[in-house]
């Protein structure tokens, strides 16, 4: 019996082996070679040499991205790659629910709907890249669909604004950090002292006054990082390519909340009718609530979806459009135009932070779930 | 059993045949490439195409003429100023795959990439045995080397620091081309009373190409070479900070939507009279002249940029030999003819650029080349920065950083003090 369980386990260690192999090498191995490259020099002004001389400058790359004050463009990207991940999320999961609320009531033609709406996702970034860049140019497009009613088009320019709203200084970054620490920490000390633990809600309270007084404080002798104000926010440019990936994965959303929605059973719907519920309580009091582990989901995927604009952006603004920039568009002009290879492996891993971000609660969560 | 035998067996037929033929066709090849007549391959790498494509194709029929039995591969990637091309020709490079010869533009492009990296091979024995070193000027002959050596054969000339407009509209309005960046400020403002756009300008690197003409108008060709020969306190000199704070100035006289402008569009807006000047190199006139048809002198006038009179920024597409060329003895005939005057004859009237010989035959140019080349012959010459000749190109990509923060806040001392660093950075000084 034993052996014959040995001999199971070898045979599946065997057969195992070659796929584990190829994703070491191919998949951590090449992690690890990107962090290495990403802590030296490699070659300073030489990189494309046959055999360039790479000498190991520890994190120094990266301190250079977060305070240098040459790479204000990494900055701003990081600061919009933030804002993508937000607002695409947010934007693909409203308009996916309001999709799936509408078809979930089976009007006529439901799955050609379904269907239509679904479609965008089959598409590339640059196809949808391509269509959008034209639908949002200055003179065309979206900008004359009011002259269709007789009003006079409108003058947004989409893709190349250079307004931003919601900015704040990077100098500043830290304390605005830590207001919002301390924001997350108050609310949580309400609720435990809501829930009778006063002894917790206070020490809390107590964490999150000392973040305010540091706030209020701090300031004057924190050192100054940059020696000029820098300002960073949301750039108006970006909010056609928000719209255009938010077209692009809502009928993704959709069809999960579908299915979601789907699932709840006709009983309770009965149920809540009887009780006299109108069709909106029944969506917001029964509904949404129950399709909840949903929105985990589609959380998840949006957002590491949103970390691979490239080629969205590439197609969309093109990549010396600072304004819509992000870190991975940065990342591929440092290593492939500037030939600065170490400094785009430390952006490609700055990347591959903000991914496992998103991908590691997940992916535990998910691990526990099994075994549970 | 005997069936894995079998198999073991075959495989190592299978290896031994195709190593065999391997090493054969590399004996191949190498005989090929001793021959004194030339046969073979031949494949040059470009990014010409579209109204530029007509030129290398006439001149790589030339090519075909002189040495009828070498077949010429026309290894073209398309992009503006080689954007795709550059890329392409990395990968292969990097894998050990390099083509017999490659576009490149000349100076600094080249040699902080290709030369500092020990990929390409020294031309002075080609530039001696041709007798170029007095056929070039000198200064084109400085930026093309390096004390170890001559690394590319220029092909074309464009100059960088030139100011566009349309004579009528200018009369029109009343106006005289400005000499100096003083009397655009001072004229600016009558235009645009006249609800016209001063100066016209289109994406970031127009700005830096609007910056270099501003900058050489500041600090005059000895600072402005002096700077990039490594001269530190140039970066930091009044006349330095002069050209940020002119930049800021002029930046109030431009139009709105420069940022989603291609430098056609700002052409275009001087045709169409929404604007009365533009800054561009003079592939502009050659949009003007045979896409827009328009007539030099009548149809559209020039003058060197304000306060640059007498100086003439130049670039220059070249040709380099990379070390490990393939067919070398190929990549050298082709050399030997894009340094020619009669390749260079072949080539530019087409494309619309100059020779870079000082014996080239003006009479076969067009109007605009003319002047052009007689101004090249007189002119004090002095490198493009944003055309690669005096920048590498870590500088060109971080110049871009730079022009983008001082567009979004305007503020001359942090770019002088950003250029300097960017400087710093990418070993210039």
């Amino acid at each position: 019996m034993n052996w014959r369980r040995h001999k199971d386990k070898f045979w599946a260690l065997l057969t195992l082996f070659p796929s584990l192999a190829l994703v070491g090498v191919f998949v951590y191995g090449f992690i690890g070679r990107t962090f290495f490259v990403s802590i030296t020099d490699w070659g300073k002004g030489a990189a494309l040499a046959e055999n360039p001389t790479i000498n190991v400058i520890g994190l120094g790359n990266y301190g250079q991205l977060f305070t240098g004050f040459l790479n204000a463009r990494f900055r701003q990207s990081l600061v919009n790659a933030a804002f993508y991940s937000v607002l695409i999320i947010v934007g693909a999961i409203i308009v996916g629910l309001f999709l799936a609320i509408l078809l979930d009531r089976q009007p006529a033609g439901e799955s050609f709907f379904r269907t239509i709406f679904l479609y965008p996702m089959s598409l590339s970034f640059i196809v949808t890249g391509t269509i959008w860049r034209w639908l949002l140019s200055p003179g065309g497009g979206i900008n004359r669909l009011p002259t269709f009613i007789g009003l006079p088009p409108l003058r947004f320019r989409w893709l190349s604004s250079e307004g931003s709203i919601l900015t704040f200084n990077w100098q500043n970054l830290p304390f605005i950090t830590g207001g919002i620490v301390a924001f997350v920490i108050l609310t949580l000390a309400y609720r435990s002292w809501k829930s009778g633990q006063e002894k917790r809600a206070a020490s809390m309270a107590g964490a999150a006054l000392i973040l305010v007084l540091w706030i209020a404080f701090g300031r004057g002798f924190t050192p100054k990082i940059l020696p000029y104000p820098e300002e960073h926010g949301l750039n108006l440019a970006t909010l056609g390519i928000i719209l255009a990936a938010v077209w692009q994965y809502s009928g993704y959303t959709m069809a999960m909340f579908l299915a979601g929605l789907r699932g709840v059973s006709t009983d309770l719907r009965e149920a809540a009718e009887l009780d006299g519920a109108n069709q909106f309580q029944y969506y917001t009091r029964v509904a949404i609530p129950m399709v909840k582990p949903v929105v985990l989901s589609a959380v998840i995927i949006m957002a590491h979806i949103s970390l691979k604009m490239f080629s969205l952006i590439f197609a969309m603004t093109g990549p010396d459009n600072a304004e819509t920039g992000h870190p991975a568009v940065l990342m591929y002009l440092k290593s492939f135009r500037a030939n600065n290879f170490a400094v785009g492996a430390a952006i490609a891993v700055v990347l591959f932070l903000m991914a496992s971000l998103f991908i590691v609660p997940y992916l535990v969560s998910a691990y526990r779930e099994r075994r549970a | 059993m005997l069936s894995n035998k079998r198999i073991i067996l075959t495989l190592i037929a299978v290896l031994t045949v195709g190593l065999l033929a391997t090493s054969l066709t590399a004996v191949a090849t190498s005989h090929g490439d001793s021959e004194e007549h030339l046969s073979g391959k031949l494949e040059i790498f470009h990014w010409w195409a579209g109204s530029e494509g007509p030129a290398i194709n006439a001149l790589m029929d030339y090519f075909k003429e002189e040495h009828p039995d070498v077949e010429v591969i026309n290894a073209a990637v398309t992009g503006g100023s080689g954007i795709n091309a550059k890329a392409v020709l990395k990968t292969r490079l990097l894998g050990g795959n390099p083509p017999d010869n490659f576009q490149i533009h000349a100076g600094r492009e080249l040699i902080g990439t290709w030369v500092t990296a020990d990929r390409m091979a020294d031309l002075t024995s080609l530039y001696k045995e041709q007798g170029w070193m007095d056929k070039f000027p000198q200064n084109i002959i400085d930026r093309v080397s390096t004390e170890e050596g001559i690394w590319s054969v220029p092909l074309t000339i464009h100059r960088s620091n030139v100011m566009w407009y349309v004579p009528d509209k200018l009369d029109e309005w009343g106006i005289e081309v400005p000499k100096t960046w003083d009397e655009f400020l001072e004229v600016a403002p009558q235009i645009q009373e006249n609800g016209v756009v001063p100066l016209s300008v289109g994406t970031n690197w127009t700005a830096r190409h609007l910056w270099e003409s501003i900058a050489l108008a500041e600090l005059g060709p000895e600072k402005w070479r002096a700077m990039w020969d490594g001269e530190a306190s140039v970066w930091t000199s009044d006349a330095m900070l002069e050209s940020w704070k002119t930049m800021d100035e002029v930046l109030q006289y431009v139009n709105e939507d420069a940022s989603s402008l291609s430098w056609q569009q700002a052409t275009d807006m001087l045709i169409n009279g929404e604007a009365a000047f533009n800054i561009m190199g003079d592939w502009a006139a050659g949009y003007m002249a045979t896409v827009k048809n328009l007539t030099p002198k009548t149809g559209f006038g020039w003058a060197a940029s304000p306060g640059t009179e007498g100086e003439f920024m130049w670039l220059s597409d070249s040709f380099g030999l990379p070390k490990g060329a393939p067919h070398r003895e190929n990549a050298m005939a082709w050399l030997k003819l894009v340094g020619s005057q009669k390749g260079s004859d072949v080539f530019n009237p087409k494309k619309g650029s100059i020779s870079p010989r000082l014996d080239s035959d003006i009479s076969k140019y067009n109007e605009y080349s003319q002047s052009a080349a007689n101004d090249f012959r007189n002119d004090t010459l002095v490198g493009s920065m944003r055309h690669g000749v005096v920048a590498n190109e870590g500088f060109m990509n971080d110049m871009a950083t730079v022009m983008e923060q001082f567009l979004k806040n305007r503020n001359p001392e942090q770019a002088m003090m950003m250029m300097e660093a960017i400087a710093k950075q990418n070993g210039i000084i």
